[in-house]
């Protein structure tokens, strides 16, 4: 109950302080309110980025090609050892007439040549359409299955899976460390305004030492103002990350330059960043002003 | 009953200057006693080592069973709440109405509304500022603003009573409104230790009354009068 009392008074003076004090309030919770933003922006990225690789992973499709005169055995062997692969999810199998019969609806010069080919003037060969269950491992799954008896050719899109694989992972990687920065960026922004809080209340605290205030009781008030300084300061990144992303999911249709590159549903993503920009702001905001005044308390 | 024990104090500070030299002094439960002494003798010194401003270089000083050398600095808390301390610059806070500067002492503690309200309006109306609480400090004379402080002070119940010059900046006969208000919270119980200057209210007063002379202990009068022990 006491403690509650407590509470209650110091949410009651850090909301006085925070206006009392409000152009710094302002400066700080402006700063907060930037680096929340690239926060935001950095967290919405990095799980798109995220996604991206996801959907890719799906839709590359190993292509196994055989040879043309492959027996029926020797397919069914083929098709087993395809099946035993640890890294095969599933499988599709096309035969050269069914590519045949799809390339001719494509087209009508595919249809007119193809049209005329007898059974055994097809040139195209059997393929099996393979996906797998992890996409860092296409390459050595190719190469395995491409050392099978019977196989002519494997496709899988050599380089590009790598190339997009590696390039989404720098993306990733850079975009926590800005993440991270920028978390240290806010803690330090309320650390300062704190200190300057802490040298315009040195008055108080000095009396509230004299009175026989304990370390706590004179730290709580300044956690509480952190808290709300970094409460603040997520407001406006919170209704961007909400209305901006929004605004973007519906422009774009969805999709970021290409129906390759798919955005992720706006809900419940952005009140899930929403929610970890609202928890950044408030724990760093209540562990940079505990820094602070211990700092410069000497507590 | 001893409720202050100073055994050989002794305080030297960092810039190699000794305030204080083996100090032996023991204070009983309610007494009212005047440290006098010239700029520098160590008068203040001795406050702050009663409320553990200051720690000293040697010796013991015992307040309540609190052995207040020893104590350590998060728990200094535990000794002020059993003392109260006046300065000669008040102390209070200007954006703060007179019933809010004292009521502060008790809400950081977490005290429902109705006991703060109570205990405040109590030791204003014992400082005699009951109908000025709205008021804002800067608005008050210096006298009554060391009303307020002293109503600070007291409003926890304190049983020790440290003031560092309160008349220090106040006019004769409002010193003597501050002196009476003293005397009043002393004949309530609580022990009262005053450092001062001031040879007029010394005289008038006729208390205990210790000398210090460049840190050391040089009388101690059960009621002494200022002329008395310079002379």
């Amino acid at each position: 109950m006491k403690f509650i009392r407590m509470i209650g008074r110091d949410i009651r003076d850090a909301i006085k302080s925070v206006f009392r004090n409000f152009s710094l309030s302002m400066a700080s919770i402006s700063c907060i309110t930037i680096t929340l933003l690239l926060v935001s922006l950095a967290i919405v990225s990095s799980y798109n980025v995220d996604n991206f690789t996801k959907l890719i992973s799906r839709d590359f499709t190993i292509v196994v090609f055989v040879n043309q005169d492959i027996t029926e055995e020797e397919l069914t062997e083929v098709e087993y050892n395809i099946k035993e692969n640890s890294n095969v999810s599933e499988y599709k199998f096309q035969s050269k007439e069914d590519i045949a019969a799809s390339m001719m609806e494509t087209s009508d010069t595919f249809k007119n040549i193809m049209g005329q080919w007898d059974e055994t003037e097809n040139p195209l060969k059997d393929t099996f359409l393979i996906k797998v269950k992890n996409i860092e491992e296409i390459t050595e799954t190719a190469i395995v299955i491409e050392k099978l008896d019977n196989v002519s050719l494997v496709r899988y899109g050599e380089g590009i899976v790598e190339n997009f694989l590696s390039v989404f992972k720098i993306i990733e990687k850079v975009l926590v460390a800005i993440v991270i920065l920028f978390i240290f960026v806010t803690a330090f922004l309320i650390s300062n305004t704190i200190k300057l809080t802490i040298f315009s209340r040195r008055r108080e605290i000095e009396i509230m030492r004299l009175v026989g205030a304990s370390n706590f009781n004179i730290e709580l008030p300044f956690i509480v103002e952190g808290l709300f300084i970094g409460m603040f300061g997520a407001i406006i990144p919170i209704i961007l990350t909400i209305y901006g992303y929004i605004a973007l999911f519906t422009q774009f249709d969805g999709q970021l330059f290409s129906p390759f590159v798919r955005l992720v549903q706006p809900n419940p993503f952005v009140y899930i960043v929403s929610l970890i920009i609202l928890s950044i702001g408030i724990i760093v905001g209540m562990f940079g002003s505990l820094s602070a005044v211990r700092k410069h308390l000497k507590i | 009953m001893e409720l202050i024990r100073i055994r050989g104090i002794q305080k030297q500070y960092k810039n190699g200057v000794t305030a204080l030299c083996d100090l032996d002094l023991s204070i009983k439960k309610g007494d009212f006693v005047f440290v006098i002494g010239a700029s520098g003798s160590g008068k203040s010194t001795l406050i702050k080592l009663l409320h553990r401003e200051e720690r000293p270089t040697k010796g013991q000083i015992i307040i309540g069973g609190i052995d207040v050398a020893k104590l350590r600095n998060s728990k200094v808390y535990k000794l002020r709440r059993k003392l109260g301390v006046v300065f000669q610059d008040f102390k209070l806070l200007p954006k703060l109405t007179v019933y809010e500067n004292v009521a502060f002492a008790l809400e950081i503690f977490g005290l429902p509304q109705g006991e703060v309200r109570t205990k405040t309006i109590k030791a204003l109306e014992l400082v005699g500022l009951k109908n000025k609480a709205k008021q804002f400090p800067t608005h008050l004379s210096g006298g009554e603003q060391q009303r307020v402080a002293i109503a600070r002070a007291i409003v926890n119940g304190p049983k020790i009573l440290l003031c560092d010059e309160p008349t220090g900046n106040l006019d004769p006969d409002t010193s003597y409104g501050i002196m009476k208000v003293l005397e009043v919270i002393n004949k309530m119980g609580t022990t009262i230790i005053m450092a001062t200057h001031d040879r007029e209210i010394v005289d008038k007063m006729e208390k205990r009354v210790i000398l210090l002379d460049e840190g050391k202990l040089v009388k101690d009068f059960e009621k002494g009068t200022y002329d008395h022990e310079i002379y």
